[in-house]
């Protein structure tokens, strides 16, 4: 059974843009890539802004889900404010994770580069923050350019979370 | 969204395979089919390690209804995430499942 419509080419190639550096803003774009290289695509990751904590060796393990201008949390945005409030919605969400076998960000990260994806982070987020090549986990390859990442993307999707 | 089935000829018995050439039926599978699709993949020869995954997946299928995911070879069956990838470089859990005569493996990790 496939859901791909008849006649149409499978996607043979993917590069994923992680703009925000919340557990809900990181893990969408890492299970895509990671299941572009399951199914045989190629796949390159690219972190920019606050993505880039998905990557920065300090703040990989202390990723937090968005309590506040989250409707989807379904509590008052008073309470998502409160002190703790993000840590408890952390806590629940990566024991879930846990239960579904949904490795944690850093261990993810290491997966997927084992399975040959490309990790870029941004060049301007990088100077922004005053980051270097050695704040970032090994699995980043480069630091790059806008240009350069349209250069890497040429002949694949480009997806932005 | 609809199942279209074929039949071909593997290791000279007629197989139904369905459009991405997943085995209809597990129980058909022989091992000198899995050396000929791999062939046909590119593969030069299953070695050690190919029939390591290939085993495991067709036991996890068996036992559990469901071949397993990449996350979860690399970590039981002996294979790291990183050889299975040079095993199977055109997707491990897909290419795997699809030598071993087994479903595309359900799971989104």
């Amino acid at each position: 059974m496939s859901y791909r419509t008849e006649g149409t080419e499978p996607i043979t190639k993917v590069s994923i843009i992680i703009s925000k550096g919340s557990l809900e803003g990181i893990y969408p774009g890492l299970i895509m890539a990671n299941g572009a290289r399951a199914e045989g695509m190629e796949a390159n990751l690219f972190f920019t802004f606050f993505g880039l904590d998905a990557i920065h060796k300090k703040r990989i393990d202390h990723i937090k889900v968005a309590t506040v201008g989250n409707p989807a949390m379904h509590i008052p945005t008073l309470m998502g404010g409160l002190p703790g409030m993000s840590a408890l919605a952390t806590h629940m969400m990566t024991k879930k994770m846990d239960e579904l076998d949904i490795p944690p960000i850093h261990e993810f990260i290491e997966m997927i580069g084992d399975t040959g994806c490309g990790m870029y982070a941004c060049k301007a987020s990088v100077d922004m923050f005053d980051m270097k090549k050695e704040d970032f986990v090994e699995q980043v390859s480069d630091i790059i350019t806008v240009g350069d990442f349209y250069d890497l993307a040429a002949g694949g999707q480009i997806i932005f979370t | 969204m609809t199942t279209t089935l074929t039949t071909t000829t593997l290791a000279g018995v007629a197989v139904q395979v369905n459009e991405e050439g997943f085995f209809e039926d597990p129980k058909v599978w022989t091992p000198a089919m899995a050396e000929e699709m791999a062939k046909a993949d590119g593969l030069d020869a299953l070695n050690e390690q190919h029939w390591t995954v290939l085993n495991f997946m067709r036991k996890e299928f068996f036992e559990k209804g469901t071949g397993p995911t990449v996350r979860v070879l690399g970590k039981t069956s002996g294979v790291s995430v990183k050889d299975l990838y040079l095993l199977f470089p055109k997707g491990p859990a897909k290419m795997a499942a699809r030598l071993a005569g087994i479903p595309k493996p359900k799971g989104c990790i």
